[in-house]
This record gives structure tokens, C-alpha cells and sequence, in this order.
């Protein structure tokens, strides 16, 4: 294997310097990787592709009822994070979490924050994902955002930024898990000499916060379990793999009912109740009661028992009012207000399209903005203006102008890159990294995450719908 | 109590009993065709009087006469083995097989889970007969897989309430072939009474408790072969694992297992109908079933198992609401 040839192409690489001199924290690795003989790592990565499909390692193809699964990519090759700015980053990440949290609990009881001129009551009540009935709800210790994945890239001029706060249902926790796995089964030499620090205590983390949020008045050990969709969900592989890390039930709607406020599940032996719900169904289809009346998914009654205490949710339904992309932009000021400091971890600069000035700016600069719908996930609803064509922008254009409130643009960032194992050389790939933080008793964060990469030559897009892969994510040892 | 287990969901129930139902489903066709390859080389018939009894051993006589016709060597193993169509060809039963466990992949252990899947993404490759010269091994690679899937789920996962659904699932489904395969063979046989002792029986003889993996234990037993030792020991033995009572004692035990119930008594429909069966068998002489009429008798078997099969859905596993699968929602991805 040969890294001599390695172009960094001015981007920010994680492994070689501006000087294309390996970082002092990638050089053993490097080193490994030049001592493997020819077709070596191709042969890993074969085997390692071999075993997902074997394992069944798979996300479900949306739209597709039938049930098409296909393995989520991984790269040999992994990500390296110091120490140091792994320490910077946990800082960083529990200041915000908590700021948001108290955020979401304001905004469902006084709205301080509104009140205090600091964000305008109308973009909240806009706010896609604002939940008018969850006003007033208290759930158990003011957690209202118990499992984050919070987006983070850096940009060509070194720093790290968080791009999105994912606090509603955020996913792909079982991949960095299993990455690291597939990673010990198949490449387990990359290893030596090298202090990489555990991701394995990520289930037992997970298990210790949602027991600590059961209802105040149960004494014996709570009754947890995992709501899923169904088998047929884009990301049931995690919800069963959770699930089953864990030792606790995996249900869906259908097998939950409310009765006395109460939530049960039907067992051989009769209803049996639940405490808490590790649900990974989103707000609207969670009770028809409630939210959509159409939802086959959910329980009817459900939130009816949540508001009565006799169940705990994470997340707590609602909390999605911070994850507005025009949100997003007052996270900096929500973090001086509640907390009194400065962001440890900066925003991207954001362009809100319903100010008049902001607007302007963004439809005279398309071509270099990035540009994005406010309740979109998943890449959708995207215009990446670099690589743009003049027919696409004069549709978002036409876009903006209709619907202003729903579109924000940020300046196209140079996502940092990674070595990636193309055919058999190794070519510079964008990455992003999503830490998973989990808030109990009190903020975790588990170090490593999932580090998403564009498999496509040039692409800035990571997300698995649109050609996105993985690596593992090594934080290091101090 | 320190780690007292839940109950098992009644979905859960559900889905493991038919993962157990299917692995042995696709493992006794596989094993019928084996035998069925062997014995035509040892005893050619006319194709449709060779082929013809395994078609009617799986209950599919019409559907299969109306598209193919006249049962051939290779039809038979299309429809039996990889048909889709067929809901009870092995790639079928692998396929449903794989989706119960996909249901409850955090229920079985992940060496359980990466078995059912290997099986079926094996026979997801397979898009044409074997050559002949695969096909004896292919289908003897499925049975040794469906063993594997056993001996991995007994040495894997505990001896839990899921365990004993899966059990269940699998010793009633084993039962029912048993008897199935006895009752087409047997009277494929009888009217050729003026061959008892020639070659050509014991052939035939043999490849009915080959068809059941049950020819070298027979012939420990019983030595020579007799038509109501065969029935005797298929149906009557308490030691051989697909004889039909030793199965039914196994699934009576689960049953118990699951249900707590102290031997001798029953709260379940299910289990009162299970009691009354094994102590049927346990008290019935092989004479007494061949005077009254063998094949009488193993149609009322295969009655009374359905409805212990209908017995348990009513009293562990209500579906209350049918499968949601279409609606999707977008949830942020990965």
C-alpha cells in the first residue's frame, strides 16, 4: 500500500498537513497502512463488506414497501481525533446540549427567552416541529432532549462547527458501534500501538438514562422499552441492535395500549406496564390522539399518559422546536442567555431568507451559498450552489421568494477530508462526524461517533440516502 | 426477584414460533427431495409415480397440477424447492423464516440471527436447478444449514419462554411431516403386497425412514423391515426425535414450560388438547391403530394438531391489529 501519491487538494486533510506531512497523531497509522503489501487493505475491505451483508447489517431503501435492504458503506480507513480537541469538543457539546434543553423547557412554559427580546415569538411559533400541546408538560428532571446526535464538521480554515443539533430522533448510533467491531474482526494490526478509546459502553450509558427518567412514583426497577415502526423503517437494523445491546423489548404500536393512563404491553401472560419508551417514532405519528390521526404506527392515548406522568418518553415529544434550521441560527445567543458564556463550539454563520437584508444577500450570492429547507432532513431540500446549474438556483430562487420563512443559506463549507480506500489507492473523501450525547442524571458523551463520508469524487453530500458511507472514529488516549 | 424475566410479547410469540415452524418446514422438503434423488437411481419409476407422492405429501397436489401438469423430476423440485410462488417451498420457508427473525432479532442471539440470514441469502443465489451433479449436495447443504440453525439456537440462547415458542413451533411442524410422509407412502405401498420381502419393499421401505433420517435407528431397534414396525416406530417411538410422539412429548413439555401449569392439569384450551393427545399416543398399540385404519387414524392426528396450533393463537399470541407496512415516516437519517 502506497501513500506517498496522496493529494490533499486544498481541503483541510485529517491526516496530512497543509506541508503534506503526516499529523503527528496519524503517523503510526499511516505507517501501518505503508507496510501492508499489494491489494492487502482491498482485501479487508472486501471481507469487511462480506460480513455486513452476512449480519444483515442493513437500512431499508425509503419508499420501498417492499422491504429492499442494502448494507450502509464503511471505509477501512478511520477517522483520528485527539485528545485534545476530543476534550474541547465534549466541552463544547455538553454546554450546548444543556443551553438547548433549557431552551425547549422555556419555550413550553414561561418563553422567558421570548420575553427577553433575545428570539422573536414568531419564529418559534413558526418553528416546523413546535408542538402547541406539549405546553406545559413537565417531564422527569426537565430532560426534554435525552439521546443528541449533533452534526459536526470542520472547515478548510481547520475549525470545527456544528452544522445541526438532531435532537428529535437522531440515528446511526448502532454504526459506530459496529463499525469499531468490523474494524477489531478485519483489521485488527491497524490497532497496534495505538491507544483508541471504547465506544462499547454506549448501550449501558443509553439503558442508565432512560432508567433514570422513569416516573417519580415507581419504586420497583422501570419496565423499558424500544418503539419501533416496524421492520420495514429505514433504520429498524438499529432499533433491533439497541434493543438487543440493551436486553430490553422492542415493541411497536400495535403491541402497546393504553388503559387507566397507563401504558402496557400485550404479553402470553396478559398486559404487562411500561415505564419509559426509548421511542423511535417521530412526534407525528407517536398517538392519533394527539398528533396525526392517521398514524397506524403509534399508541393511541399515549401522550394523554406521558402528560399524566404515567410514562416517560425520550425524547420528549416537542423537543424538535430547536431542531428549525432558523432555530439553529439563535443557538449562539440561547447559549449566552441560559448559560452565561460564550459558545465553546461555533455556529456556521447562517443567512435567515424572512430578513429583508439576509434575503437580498443570499438570492445575489446562490452560487456560492449553500441553501436549506428549515423542516428538511436527510440532504433533501438542498441547494449546494457551487455545483449548482443557473436552472436550479432560479428554481430556489422562486423558492425563497415564495416561502422565505422556510429557507436559510450558509456559506459552502470545505469539509475537512479523509483518506478513503478508492478502487486501490487511497483519494481525499469529505467527512462529518456525529457525536451521540445522552443526558440523564447528568450529559455523556461517548467518545467517538459516527464519521459519515461523500464516497463520491468532489461530494459535499455524507447522508446514506445520497451515496454516503462511514468509518470508524478513533478518539485517542491523552 | 433478581433478573425475573418479562413475558414474552405476544407478537414476539408469534414470529419465533413460526421461525421454528419454517427452518424445520424447509428442512424436511429439502430432506424428501434428497431421498427421492437417491431412490430413483436405486429404483426408476415412471416420473410422475416417482415425483408425484412428494407433491402430495406437501398438500399442493392441485395448485401444482394446474400450472405443471404432470409431476417431473425437475417441476418438482422447481415448485418444491425455490418457487416462489410456493408458499411452502424451501425458499419460501426461508424467506418467511428470515423475516420472523428479523422481527426478533433482539430476541434470538446474533448467531441464531446470522444463520437464518446466510441460509437465505444462500438460496437468494440459487436462480436455477442445481446441476445434477450439485443437486444431491445442495439439498443435503440446506438440511446440514437447518441443523446448524438448531444446534446454534440450543447452544445460543436461553432456555427461555421464546425458546419454548420456537420449540413448540418446531416439534408440532416435525410431527405433522412425519405423519404426512407416512400416510402418502404407506399407501403408495400397500396394494404392492405380493412384493413384502422382496428387495423391491425394503427399498421403499427404507427410503421412507430415510425420508425421516430414521433408517439406521430403525434398523437398531427392529433389525428387519416390517410395515407395522415402520408405522410403529415413526409414529409410537418415545426415543427417535421425528417420531411423532416423541415430538408431541417435547411440545407438550414446552408448552408446560410456558404456561407453569403442574403436569396432569391444564388452564389453556391449548394445553388440554396437547395432554389429550400425548396420552393417546402414550396408551395406544401400533395394532389397534392398523386395524381401525392407519390412514383414518393420521388424518385425525393432523386434525388434532391444527387445532392445538389454533389453540395457541388463541391463548398466547391475539393479533389484535393486521401488519402495518406502508406507512413510512422520514425521521432524521443517516
Amino acid at each position: 500500500m502506497r501513500v506517498q501519491g496522496y493529494e490533499t487538494g486544498g481541503f483541510y486533510d485529517e491526516m496530512f498537513d497543509e506541508a503534506r506531512q503526516p499529523r503527528p497523531e496519524a503517523q503510526l497509522l499511516l505507517d501501518t497502512l505503508n507496510g501492508l503489501g499489494d491489494g492487502q487493505l482491498e482485501r479487508c475491505q472486501q471481507a469487511a463488506e462480506r460480513i455486513l451483508v452476512q449480519l444483515g447489517i442493513t437500512f431499508n431503501v425509503y419508499g420501498d414497501s417492499a422491504g429492499t435492504e442494502r448494507p450502509f458503506p464503511f471505509d477501512l480507513v478511520p477517522r483520528i481525533v485527539t485528545a485534545q480537541e476530543w476534550d474541547w469538543i465534549e466541552r463544547g457539546l455538553k454546554q450546548r446540549i444543556h443551553a438547548l434543553n433549557q431552551f425547549i423547557n422555556d419555550i413550553y412554559h414561561d418563553q422567558k427567552i421570548i420575553k427577553d427580546g433575545v428570539i422573536p415569538e414568531e419564529v418559534v411559533r413558526s418553528a416546523t416541529f413546535y408542538r402547541p400541546q406539549c405546553v406545559g408538560i413537565n417531564p422527569p428532571k426537565g430532560v426534554w432532549c435525552h439521546i443528541t446526535g449533533s452534526d459536526l464538521v470542520r472547515h478548510s480554515d481547520g475549525r470545527i462547527y456544528v452544522l445541526e443539533d438532531n435532537l428529535r430522533v437522531p440515528s446511526g448510533v448502532s454504526y459506530m458501534l459496529e463499525n469499531r467491531d468490523l474494524m477489531k474482526r478485519t483489521f485488527p494490526q491497524v490497532f497496534e500501538g495505538l491507544r483508541v478509546r471504547t465506544v462499547a459502553e454506549y448501550p449501558s450509558l443509553l439503558l442508565d438514562t432512560l432508567e433514570s427518567m422513569a416516573p417519580a412514583n415507581v419504586t420497583t426497577k422501570p419496565v423499558v422499552v424500544l418503539l419501533t415502526p416496524g421492520m420495514y423503517n429505514s433504520a429498524y437494523f438499529e432499533h433491533s441492535y439497541l434493543a438487543q445491546k440493551m436486553g430490553i423489548p422492542l415493541v411497536e404500536g400495535r403491541d402497546l395500549v393504553v388503559e387507566d393512563h397507563a401504558v402496557w404491553m400485550r404479553t402470553t401472560k396478559g398486559l404487562r406496564r411500561v415505564h419509559v419508551i426509548y421511542r423511535r417514532i417521530d412526534d407525528d405519528f407517536l398517538d392519533p390522539e394527539t398528533f396525526r390521526k392517521d398514524s397506524l404506527l403509534g399508541v393511541p392515548g399515549l401522550v394523554a399518559a406521558y402528560r399524566a406522568g404515567k410514562v416517560s418518553l425520550a425524547n420528549a415529544p416537542g423537543n424538535g422546536v430547536a431542531d428549525d434550521k432558523v432555530m439553529y441560527a439563535y443557538v449562539p445567543d440561547m447559549i449566552r442567555y441560559y448559560e452565561g458564556e460564550d459558545p465553546i463550539i461555533p455556529n456556521v454563520p447562517t443567512y435567515l431568507c424572512w430578513r429583508d437584508a439576509d434575503r437580498q444577500h443570499v438570492l445575489q450570492n446562490l452560487e456560492t451559498l449553500v441553501v436549506k429547507a428549515a423542516n428538511e432532513a436527510g440532504g433533501y431540500g438542498m441547494l449546494v450552489g457551487p455545483h449548482s446549474t443557473a436552472a436550479e438556483r432560479q428554481a430556489f430562487a422562486a423558492k425563497i421568494t415564495a416561502n422565505p420563512r422556510n429557507y436559510i443559506a450558509q456559506p459552502t463549507l470545505g469539509l475537512s477530508r479523509v483518506p478513503t480506500l478508492v478502487g486501490n489507492q487511497l483519494e481525499g473523501r469529505h467527512v462529518d462526524l456525529r457525536p451521540y450525547i445522552l443526558y440523564g442524571d447528568d450529559i455523556r458523551v461517548v467518545p467517538g461517533g459516527l464519521t459519515r463520508v461523500a464516497l463520491r469524487k468532489g461530494s459535499l453530500v455524507v447522508n446514506s440516502s445520497q451515496g454516503g458511507g462511514s468509518k470508524d472514529t478513533w478518539v485517542l488516549e491523552a | 426477584m433478581r433478573g425475573e424475566s418479562l413475558p414474552l410479547l405476544s407478537r414476539v410469540a408469534d414470529s419465533v414460533y413460526w421461525m421454528g415452524r419454517y427452518i424445520e418446514r424447509a428442512e424436511n422438503v429439502a430432506r424428501f427431495i434428497g431421498v427421492n434423488l437417491n431412490l430413483q437411481i436405486d429404483l426408476p419409476l415412471a416420473p410422475a409415480q416417482q415425483w408425484q407422492p412428494l407433491i402430495d405429501t406437501s398438500g399442493d397436489s392441485e395448485v401444482f397440477k394446474e400450472r405443471y401438469g404432470v409431476a417431473t423430476q425437475a417441476r418438482v423440485i422447481e415448485w418444491l424447492a425455490y418457487h416462489a410462488d410456493n408458499p411452502n417451498s424451501i425458499a419460501s420457508c426461508l424467506r418467511y423464516a428470515r423475516e420472523n427473525a428479523r422481527s426478533v432479532r433482539e430476541t434470538i442471539s446474533s448467531e441464531m440471527w446470522a444463520q437464518v440470514n446466510s441460509m437465505y441469502l444462500q438460496i437468494q443465489t440459487q436462480r436455477s436447478l442445481p446441476e445434477p451433479e450439485r443437486m444431491l449436495d445442495a439439498f443435503r447443504e440446506i438440511r446440514m444449514g437447518c441443523h446448524l440453525f438448531e444446534g446454534v439456537t440450543d447452544a445460543t440462547m436461553s432456555h427461555n419462554e421464546a425458546w419454548h415458542f420456537m420449540r413448540l413451533g418446531r416439534t408440532l411442524e416435525r410431527a405433522d411431516k412425519t405423519s404426512r410422509i407416512l400416510d402418502v407412502k404407506y399407501f403408495m405401498l400397500l396394494p404392492s403386497v405380493r412384493d413384502v420381502g422382496t428387495p423391491y419393499d425394503d427399498i421403499h421401505w427404507t427410503a421412507v425412514l430415510k425420508s425421516v433420517s430414521g433408517f439406521e435407528m430403525y434398523r437398531k431397534k427392529y433389525g428387519r423391515i416390517a410395515p407395522a414396525d415402520v408405522v410403529d416406530f415413526l409414529v409410537m417411538d418415545h426415543e427417535f426425535p421425528r417420531a411423532v410422539r416423541f415430538c408431541i412429548k417435547s411440545a407438550s413439555e414446552s408448552l408446560q414450560a410456558i404456561t407453569g401449569t403442574p403436569i396432569g392439569a391444564f388452564r389453556y384450551r391449548s394445553e388440554q388438547l396437547m395432554g389429550q393427545l400425548r396420552a393417546e399416543l402414550d396408551f395406544t398399540s401400533v395394532e389397534t391403530v392398523i386395524r381401525s385404519g392407519l390412514h383414518e387414524y393420521l388424518d385425525r392426528l393432523q386434525l388434532k394438531m391444527n387445532a392445538i396450533d389454533s389453540g395457541l393463537r388463541d391463548d398466547f399470541a391475539v393479533r389484535t391489529t393486521p401488519m402495518t407496512q406502508t406507512q413510512t415516516q422520514t425521521q432524521t437519517s443517516i
